[in-house]
């Protein structure tokens, strides 16, 4: 009687040592799925004639179609963004996001929109009062990039896709430490 | 037994054959050319040859122990062996241990030495200096000169005078490289944020091929660079040759091949000197055609290769920071000949 309940115990003392073990292992296994790196053009999904640059519409505006942003989806195209950020002189004008030729981007306000289209068309056609059209100038997958890294500067995108660290000293957070803001449209700002 | 034999012998002459070839070569630090590759090339013989003596005579001793052994394996073990036997043998051990002992001390007072010249004097060394700094994956290479209008760039083909020494000040751009010419030097690294500095000197002219020596990313392998050492007057003419800006396109596929050129994602990344192009995330291309080699040491200048590059580097190097163009048959003609103007 007492050697059976010993052999018993003995058994559930190895069965939690099992699971105590092969979880966590197993746990490892969810590590093994990379994300692929696509370093040839996919065909764009962006058109620039998707945004309207004015309000006043005959009849009702069209529906909204939701547009999506692939590079959203990928850690390694948010930090190619980033990059090509410092790379292609956006932080010239925006400096790191905090603005000042250039309007702010880790802020709430979006004078243009905050919608992926909206700064993809910003980029390619440039805006007044100072943004250059960059348009033939950087090929629309690294636009993409752009464009999802600074949907990240605000918090936009995901923590596990978004930039985790910064190559030189910032004063401020790598983008997937920064507060989610809430997009507001705001005005052109005053002359 | 004759079909053995004869694999035997042809195994056996292969053999010889790659340790020949192992002998020559421009990216082999077992030909060097220069004194500090001599230094290491003597450290490396050295240890060499006494670790082989070493083990042949390790093996001799394994070998003539197995042959003399009592064979009786059934025998109870002497628990205490004749004592002059047992002093015989620890002798041996007792000598083997100071050969042993003294044999790593003449390793390490070489080492060090080989070590301390790779740096000695390098403050008294006048010569020229040459500022490299490393990228995902290719060398910018910077000639400083007291005069502005005579310090150039250029990427991935380094050229130098023979028999005398060249400063080295070594930088990492984005992630830790290690600069590496078997044939002329040991290896170094270069590091974002500091500045390493290495001499060399080449005494006979010839090429040197180079490679990254720290892993880097995806195209390490890919990461080469050419040293071309020359007579002083012939380097005189190259450097004279590099200096200044870009010579202007000619005919009007050149001219054409120019506004492409200028109007097209090219502009962002590269630059010609002399005309608005001034970006330098990628090669400066103000005197591309001078070059052997394009995309750092991967491909023969010529314009097939070039064309191709331009028109998808990701098939070369798959990850380089080139993007695909999808330029027209005639614009991308044109920018070739405009590129292959650039002399």
């Amino acid at each position: 009687m007492f050697k059976k309940t010993s052999g018993r115990r003995q058994c559930f003392a190895a069965l939690r040592v099992c699971v105590k073990i092969f979880i966590p292992c197993l746990l490892l296994f969810v590590a093994c799925k990379r994300e692929q790196r696509q370093f040839t053009q996919p065909p764009s999904t962006f058109k620039s004639y998707d945004v309207t640059m004015s309000d006043i519409h005959p009849g009702s505006p069209g529906l909204p179609q939701p547009v999506q942003n692939p590079s959203d989806q990928r850690a390694f195209d948010t930090n190619e963004g980033k990059r090509l950020f410092t790379q292609y002189n956006c932080s010239g004008c925006h400096f790191n996001g905090g603005g000042g030729i250039g309007p702010p981007l880790m802020d709430e306000k979006w004078i243009y929109g905050e919608n992926p289209e909206n700064i993809y068309s910003t980029i390619v056609e440039g805006r007044p009062n100072g943004m250059p059209s960059f348009r033939y100038k950087i090929p629309d997958n690294q636009v993409r990039e752009l464009v999802a890294y600074v949907r990240s500067m605000s918090g936009q995108l995901r923590k596990d896709v978004a930039p985790t660290r910064n190559d030189d000293m910032n004063a401020h957070r790598s983008e997937e430490r920064t507060k989610r803001e809430t997009p507001q449209r705001s005005g052109p700002p005053p002359q | 037994m004759i079909d053995m034999r004869n694999t035997t012998l042809k195994m056996c002459t292969l053999a010889f054959v790659l340790c020949c070839s192992s002998c020559g070569g421009i990216h082999n630090a077992l030909n060097p050319s220069g004194p500090q590759a001599h230094n290491l090339s003597r450290l490396w013989w050295l240890m060499f040859i006494v670790c082989s003596a070493v083990f042949v005579i390790v093996m001799i001793a394994v070998f003539l122990s197995l042959r003399n052994r009592t064979g009786d394996s059934q025998a109870t073990p002497q628990i205490e062996p004749p004592r002059e036997q047992e002093r015989k043998r620890s002798n041996v051990v007792v000598t083997a241990v100071t050969i042993t002992v003294v044999i790593l001390f003449v390793f390490l007072i070489a080492s060090f030495s080989a070590g301390r010249s790779m740096t000695a004097g390098l403050e008294h060394k006048n010569g020229l200096t040459v500022e490299i700094t490393g990228h995902q994956w290719w060398w910018e290479v910077r000639y400083p000169d007291a005069s502005a209008n005579n310090i150039f760039t250029t990427a991935n083909e380094i050229h130098i005078p023979i028999g005398v020494p060249v400063t080295f000040s070594l930088k990492g751009g984005d992630v830790i490289h290690s600069f590496w010419v078997p044939n002329l030097a040991g290896k170094k690294d270069l590091i974002p944020g500091k500045i390493n500095t290495m001499w060399l000197q080449a005494d006979k002219p010839g090429v040197y091929r180079g490679q990254c020596a720290e892993y880097c990313g995806l195209q390490h392998a890919r990461m080469a660079l050419w040293i071309v050492a020359e007579p002083q007057e012939q380097f005189n003419a190259w450097r004279q040759s590099q200096t200044g800006t870009s010579i202007p396109p000619s005919s009007d596929s050149q001219k054409r091949g120019q506004q492409v050129f200028l109007t097209s994602t090219c502009v962002m990344c590269h630059a010609i000197n002399g005309t608005p192009a001034g970006s330098n995330i990628g090669p400066n291309l103000t005197h591309v055609a001078s070059r052997n080699m394009i995309a750092a040491a991967t491909l023969v200048n010529t314009r097939e290769h070039l064309a191709q590059w331009i028109r998808d580097s990701q098939t070369f190097k798959p990850g380089n920071k080139m993007p695909q163009n999808n330029l027209s048959d005639a614009d991308l003609n044109s920018l070739v000949d405009y590129l292959q103007s650039l002399k």
